[in-house]
């Protein structure tokens, strides 16, 4: 049986429709996985939800908030002839300052949408031709297995692997966001995987600093029900403090072995984020004893201070200060097939979403 | 050239989409169908290929006949229900069948990679031609080519077929009327999710096996009891409901209206699709068809198509309206209404 079927039940969604249909009150809320847009948008919740009540669209897709230069170096490292690169399919797709991973493919380059940088690993062991490059991308939710992948890697002295580490962290993202001056945020939804891995805790300190209610968020459309449904409870009591309304998933303390396995391999660090632009301690890195797994040390890769131009505008659609419908370029000269901003690459992405479910 | 690939040569689009074959224009979403726009109908002009319908329908002397030709590089080549050669026969009979057409003759070109097993290929072979009886068809002539190693993946094949026209309606992409009724022959999705999961070694709970199957018997017994009220069939493949509903909308200029919660899916299927981020709606069926009947018509249709096995499941999924021409509008579990949007540049394996 589905565990997921209880929570696509239209019935019990048309319950928590109505009750939030009852007591009216307006919110902005901040849905910060892009998973959960898509969700938002392919179930039609957003069209049923009261008119009161605005969700914006945060920045938990991390395929939209790697920056250009990133997605240069990684291009840039795909087409050395002695390299295999894989990652996760969306990358494949996004435009850097001047071209994508696909391309890069189709000119010759020897890249690979893989599930899991396990499947790395056991390349590089066939492969010893080959230098194997896994791009560790994503929040906490894939950075265990990235994790286990280098350190299965020294366990098995497998030498011609390495990680191009791109992971982003999000509680640093939710305190930039709620410390901007053009914050319009009254309570976020938690990503539910991310907290699967991390807990609810490391949100404690961001809801009572900034008195900002969080609810821990799952992605099924009465998940979402549920997670808005407690994040306006909480409004309207004025609590500022953090809840879970995915209890069949999320523990307090999360998931500890996964968290152990990151705490030994990576170590935190300053980041860029498309759109955010630097977050201190946002991201993860290697630790010095894993160096010789560092892609970006082992190969001579040139920062280009590449940065987003053009009118492209999915850093304020990534703060969630714009909707990606109030883009000039939307669904016009940005497409899917002719994407000019990482949103609308990733299956994560807003405008992706928009584009999928709300043109017309 | 048309005025949008102009536009290719703007700096950033340029960039982010060179003027060269990427492995998306093979996925049967909108990138596949604009480069057919683009380039094969703006050099190979012919009336029964703009139609772009599954075959062409040729008069010949006093008799019409259909003609299709399809190549399959699916990998790997075998795969949880079914291999390349099954693939091969049953994907052009049904491209026939789709056309309304009885299946009779096939062609069969096969481009070998040195180094690929005699064992391997003798049970492509073995499969083909257990395919061919199953469908009543012929393979009546062929060709082989052998190529370098790492020049191809193994084993292509090429099928060509002909089948014979028993009715005079005309049906196909051009012929969807407002008031028409969607019908859809059972669960979607297996195809596409057997071979990927079978690619990416993923083990899922309850076997997800391909549906690869000829239809000749469910369109033969449709068109014999339904005739001309059947306004359209096709078998959703690459791309899935979701590239075959929006490619109909288009030519017909109509809009298309289905019920998500009408549209069977093995529950397998969805649990598999969940996991990996994909929807049942854009993935490939190699024994599925869809069917646009006349409104008076659809309840006996779908009675017909329940009465053969490969019907069994059949579903009444939606109808065409006038509305918002080219459109395909979804209505969900929860009531509301979305687009169904063509499936854009899926990074799915080769799957057919």
């Amino acid at each position: 049986m589905d565990v997921n079927e209880p929570f696509r039940n239209p019935n019990l969604a048309e319950r928590l429709l109505k009750e939030l249909a009852a007591d009216p009150q307006p919110a902005v809320i901040m849905e910060i996985c892009g998973g959960q847009t898509h969700s938002l948008l392919a179930s039609g919740l957003d069209q049923l939800l009261p008119r009161t009540l605005e969700l914006v669209h945060g920045p938990g897709c991390p395929v939209c908030v790697t920056p250009v230069e990133m997605i240069d170096k990684a291009i840039h490292l795909a087409e050395n002839r002695h390299v295999l690169f894989t990652t996760f399919g969306d990358m494949l797709r996004v435009p850097g300052s001047n071209s994508h991973l696909l391309a890069a493919k189709s000119r010759g380059a020897d890249v690979r949408m893989l599930y899991s940088p396990l499947d790395a690993l056991a390349l590089a062991e066939q492969r010893p031709d080959k230098k194997v490059v896994f791009w560790a991308i994503g929040f906490e939710t894939t950075a265990p297995a990235t994790a286990l992948a280098v350190w299965m890697a020294r366990q098995k002295k497998v030498k011609n692997f390495s990680l191009l580490v791109s992971h982003v962290l999000v509680p640093p993202a939710m305190r930039q966001l709620l410390s901007s001056p053009q914050n319009r945020v009254q309570a976020f939804l938690a990503a539910g995987h991310v907290c699967a891995v991390t807990g609810w805790q490391p949100y404690q300190a961001i809801a009572e600093e900034f008195h900002t209610p969080i609810v821990v968020t799952g992605f099924e459309p009465v998940d979402l029900l549920l997670g808005i449904h407690r994040a306006m409870q909480l409004l309207r009591s004025g609590c500022g403090r953090v809840d879970n309304a995915y209890g069949r998933v999320v523990r307090r303390c999360g998931n500890e072995a996964a968290l152990n396995r990151i705490a030994e391999v990576y170590c935190q660090c300053d980041r860029t984020w498309r759109g955010l632009g630097l977050i201190p301690a946002s991201g993860l890195r290697l630790r010095d004893e894993f160096a010789e797994y560092d892609a970006e040390k082992i190969f001579d890769l040139q920062s280009n201070h590449a940065a987003q131009t053009g009118p492209c505008i999915s850093g304020l659609i990534l703060q969630g200060l714009k909707k990606p419908s109030d883009c000039p370029l939307f669904s016009v000269d940005c497409t899917p097939e002719h994407p000019l901003g990482a949103p609308m690459v990733s299956a994560e992405g807003a405008c992706a979403a928009y584009y999928h479910y709300k043109t017309r | 050239m048309n005025k949008e690939q102009n536009t290719f040569s703007g700096s950033r689009s340029a960039l982010a989409h060179p003027p060269i074959v990427q492995m998306a224009h093979g996925s049967g979403g909108r990138m596949m169908h604009d480069l057919i726009r683009n380039f094969f109908h703006a050099h190979l002009v012919s009336d029964q290929l703009q139609k772009g319908d599954d075959a062409a329908t040729l008069a010949m002397g006093s008799s019409r006949i259909a003609f299709t030709t399809d190549s399959y590089v699916v990998q790997p080549i075998f795969f949880p229900g079914g291999d390349i050669g099954d693939l091969a026969v049953n994907g052009t009979v049904n491209d026939l069948c789709m056309c309304g057409a009885r299946p009779l003759y096939l062609s069969a070109g096969f481009i070998l990679e040195e180094g690929l097993a005699f064992d391997e290929l003798e049970r492509v072979l073995q499969s083909m031609a257990a395919a061919a009886e199953r469908a009543g068809v012929q393979i009546v002539t062929g060709d082989t080519k052998v190529v370098d190693h790492g020049k191809a993946d193994r084993l292509f094949i090429n099928t060509a077929g002909v089948g014979i026209l028993e009715h005079d309606h005309e049906m196909g992409a051009r012929c969807l009327q407002p008031g028409d009724q969607i019908l859809l022959s059972g669960p979607i999705g297996q195809h596409g999710l057997a071979v990927l999961s079978q690619r990416q070694g993923l083990e899922f709970s309850g076997e997800i096996i391909s549906d690869t199957a000829p239809l000749h018997e469910l369109t033969a017994s449709l068109l014999a009891e339904c005739g001309a009220a059947v306004h359209a069939l096709r078998d959703p493949t690459r791309g899935g409901v979701a590239a075959a509903l929006n490619e109909w909308a288009e030519t017909s200029g109509v809009e298309i209206r289905i019920a998500q919660n009408k549209i069977p899916v093995l529950p397998a299927v969805q649990s598999g699709c969940a996991l990996l981020g994909l929807d049942p709606l854009s993935l490939a069926n190699e024994g599925k068809m869809l069917a646009v009947v006349a409104s008076e018509w659809a309840e006996r249709a779908l009675q017909v198509m329940r009465e053969h096995p490969l019907g069994r499941q059949a579903a009444h999924i939606g109808e065409v309206k006038a509305g918002s021409a080219g459109w395909v509008s979804l209505r969900t579990e929860l009531g509301a209404w979305r687009v169904l949007a063509w499936p854009s540049g899926e990074l799915l394996p080769r799957i057919c």
